[in-house]
């Protein structure tokens, strides 16, 4: 490569960089008039650290049993107690933070591209093409979400990847709705119309023009979805059809936890309180992106 | 031309309106006195004239400032009505006619109840005799199949045709001060005339004072006594006849607008550093 | 250039079929630019779009450059003619810089880049080159306006077929449009069809107008037609009358 391309090329990459950073330093301006919003970031973050760092942060081993510190109440050294086989809450809590933040995560992968492509193809092809997609979306919404990952888990085992497969599943119609609706407004617009007389193909058209304009919509949708997705999860777990023991699931913990509710309350309430929070943290991110991202709920 | 009536309805005197986070003055510094006569606004887009119309009105969001020395409208200073006696006064004494009649009327409740409701609020009439007066006043307002119009609802009727039944409202409501804010720009050319005169009958009728707000300085100059042409949140020429503007704005905007009379191969665009130099001068 | 020959277009179906044009025929010179006048509903856009490829209701006949085209266009045919919408807030992509606008319809046809057409586009239209990098939501409605005749112009179209061009814009700022206009008909020999509900728009712009109500042509009005104000209609009489208080 000769220097002048390559100074050329650095000076895109320059430009591009710059104008990355004003982006984002336009976004954290509108983000900062969010202080709601601005905490719920916080939280996650904070949840995304503690999940990262669990075994610098936790002081005990989530697993290791320690009989006679059973149902210890909160106090200075075990900060939520412990639970009946003597384990420290609060390192299960921040080991479980792995488990939610990877089901979470998994989740949206897949149930965010998947129901975006459905949706756009449906919406921009129209017809029969259109019809098909959205009576196969009607079927798998009318399912019950626990009910179907129930099954699905008793045929395929227990286990985080199951229940991961499961909230999938029918996960992705609400996705495929949304991108559908954006894709029928924005098909109909001039500029989808001055592309079709300058032949954009089919594809093209597809991909560059109408699939761009309904991700904003779509990745606020699936943050609102997270908060959903934990409680599922929670349920799973509840239910025994999670991850399973010994690991420190949250909505196994307060399964477990269940028992011993009237005399030892905090053996529930802990991981309780632990998804509370996250859900409340996710939704309120969605409600911030949403603000950020679509213009049209813009609170002016 | 009628000499306008000495009894002011409105007065308004150096009022100011600011948005929030904005330094620049939304309207800035605007001083008028309206008696029952017919008042143009003048301006292009961003000129002020619409945040002017929903001042007075005191429609404007919360992030508005308003500022005035006096804003009087009939003896009250709007300045310091509350809330609640602002909306008594719309409803009854100062009326907002806006571009499109479909979205200021109840997309739920068909014409002719939403007419009866006026008459039954502003008459004191029973259901059926509001009934009969909605109609007689949709007659009035030229509505030509009175009893299959009554039955419809907003969406299904044309933007002439609402803007007739806000003005069989208005004819109802009596008001002391119509504002009309760009009444015929989203309507067929065909029944712009007809719209205008009929809100000139209502005005005249009532012995009320309207305010015309338009960018149409043609129409205005046709329809209006006096005009205002607003440039930049400031008034910058007040006129009868537009012939004798001289500010170099006003005689920019009907210079910028083709006439077929007056063949021209290029139109005059306007001439904005002088137009804002002579704004500094004066 | 443009020659049409009994176009229908009809939407719906069964009872619900609504005839939007009925039979018309006209044809249009090169280098000529014709105006098609009238109220909303009366099928003129419809008309225009028909025109583009945009619309493929339509029966008839309509050929371009002396070759009938069909309702699914060839690239060749695409090329003859190109579009300017109504809304300059809607007909640019909102996300794409006004570049990647400019650089879009080569790169559709498969033509290169397009990135090299991009500063002799905006120039033009009167536009510093420094726009380039400017998303549509930084601009004004007349430089939205601006760009979207830049890119019809591209890919060098000899019809321009203009869909009320400029009646989202102000007045000022639509003198300085359709003296663009002009210039750029004068310049490069385009044919325009310039389809308005504003008459004296229509009378500044056309050398022939065709008024039109409820789906036909009712009324032909040649350049001194216009200026005089002489109509042959009742209907564009009341036109005339209204739009010039």
């Amino acid at each position: 490569m000769t220097e002048a391309k390559m100074i050329v090329q650095h000076n895109a990459l320059h430009q591009g960089a710059g104008r990355f950073y004003r982006s984002l330093q336009k976004s954290i301006d509108k983000l900062t008039r969010e202080p709601l919003g601005m905490l719920g970031f916080a939280v996650l973050a904070l949840l995304i650290l503690v999940a990262i760092f669990a075994p610098w942060i936790a002081p005990y081993s989530p697993i290791t049993q320690n009989l006679p510190q059973a149902l210890q109440p909160p106090s200075w050294t075990h900060l939520a107690g412990t639970d009946e086989f003597g384990r420290d809450i609060l390192s299960r809590l921040i080991y479980g933070a792995r488990i939610t933040i990877q089901t979470v995560l998994s989740v949206t992968v897949i149930v965010g591209p998947v129901g975006l492509i459905i949706g756009v193809v449906a919406g921009f092809a129209g017809g029969r093409t259109d019809a098909i997609l959205m009576r196969a979306t009607d079927i798998v919404l009318s399912f019950p979400s626990l009910i179907l990952a129930l099954a699905f888990a008793a045929a395929l085992g227990a286990g985080l990847g199951t229940a991961i497969i499961a909230i999938s599943l029918t996960g992705w119609p609400p996705i495929a709705r949304l991108a559908r609706a954006e894709a029928l407004i924005v098909r109909n617009t001039d500029y989808v119309a001055a592309a079709r007389l300058y032949g954009a193909s089919p594809l093209r058209l597809l991909f560059l023009y109408i699939a761009p304009m309904c991700i904003p919509s779509v990745v606020v949708r699936l943050t609102m979805n997270m908060a959903g997705i934990i409680l599922t999860a929670a349920a799973l777990g509840f239910l025994g059809l999670g991850a399973q023991p010994p690991s420190p699931e949250w909505g196994a913990m307060i399964s477990s936890g269940r028992k011993f509710m009237i005399d030892n309350w905090w053996v529930a309430v802990m991981p309780g309180i632990a998804i509370l929070l996250t859900s409340l943290a996710f939704n309120l991110v969605g409600d911030a992106l949403r603000d950020l991202l679509d213009p049209r709920h813009a609170r002016s | 031309m009628p000499v306008p009536d000495s009894t002011s309805i409105l007065t308004v005197r150096n009022l100011n309106v600011n948005f929030a986070r904005s330094t620049l003055k939304a309207v800035d510094g605007v001083s008028f006195t309206l008696g029952a006569e017919r008042l143009g606004i003048v301006g292009e887009s961003g000129s002020g004239k619409s945040t002017l119309g929903r001042a007075i009105m005191k429609l404007l969001p919360n992030s508005a400032k308003i500022e005035a020395e006096a804003l009087e409208f009939a003896g009250t200073s709007l300045g310091e009505a509350s809330e609640k006696q602002m909306r008594k006064l719309r409803g009854n004494e100062m009326a907002l006619i806006m571009q499109d009649p479909r979205y200021s009327l109840n997309p739920v409740l068909s014409i002719g109840n939403q007419v009866a409701e006026a008459a039954k609020l502003h008459l004191g009439l029973g259901k059926a005799a509001a009934y009969k007066a909605a109609a007689g006043m949709l007659e009035r307002v030229r509505i030509a199949d009175v009893e299959r119009t009554m039955r419809l609802y907003p969406h299904q009727i044309s933007g002439g045709m609402g803007q007739r039944v806000m003005i069989a409202m208005m004819l109802l409501a009596k008001p002391r001060l119509v504002i009309a804010d760009e009444p015929t720009s989203a309507l067929d050319v065909s029944v712009r005339g007809d719209v205008l005169k009929l809100l000139d009958e209502l005005v005249t009728e009532n012995n009320s004072g309207l305010i015309l707000i338009s960018h149409d300085i043609r129409m205005v100059a046709a329809f209006c006594q006096r005009i205002l042409v607003m440039y930049k949140g400031r008034v910058v020429e007040n006129l009868v006849r537009l012939e004798d503007a001289q500010h170099p704005y006003t005689r920019g905007l009907v210079a910028a607008m083709p006439n077929p009379r007056h063949p021209v191969r290029r139109l005059q665009v306007l001439d904005r550093p002088s137009i804002d130099a002579a704004e500094v001068r004066s | 250039m443009i020659e049409v020959e009994n176009l229908e277009v009809a939407f719906g179906k069964g009872g619900n079929l609504k005839q939007v044009v009925k039979a018309v025929s006209f044809s249009v010179a090169r280098g000529e630019s014709l105006g098609i006048v009238g109220e909303s509903g009366c099928g003129k856009s419809t008309v225009l779009r028909s025109l583009a490829g945009l619309d493929r209701h339509w029966t008839g006949r309509i050929s371009l450059n002396r070759q009938s085209v069909d309702k699914n266009r060839t690239i060749e045919q695409l090329l003859l003619a190109q579009m300017v919408f109504q809304d300059p807030y809607g007909s640019i992509h909102p996300r794409h810089r006004i570049e990647r606008v400019l650089a879009e319809p080569v790169r559709a046809m498969k033509k290169g880049g397009g990135w090299d057409r991009v500063p002799k586009a905006l120039e033009r239209v009167g536009l510093p080159a420094g726009f380039a990098e400017r998303f549509p939501h930084e601009l004004s409605g007349g430089q939205r306006q601006r760009v979207a005749i830049a890119r019809a112009l591209v890919l060098e179209p000899q019809i321009l077929l203009l869909d009320e061009p400029t009646s989202a814009l102000d007045v000022s700022v639509q003198a300085e449009v359709l003296n663009l206009l002009s210039d750029l008909r004068e310049q490069q020999g385009l044919t325009y069809v310039l389809v308005s509900h504003d008459l004296s728009v229509i009378a500044h712009m056309c050398d022939r107008a065709l008024v039109m109500k409820d789906g036909v042509f009712v009324d032909e009005l040649d350049r001194a037609d216009l200026q005089a104000g002489r109509t042959h209609a009742e209907y564009s009489a009341v036109l005339f009358q209204s739009s010039f208080l």
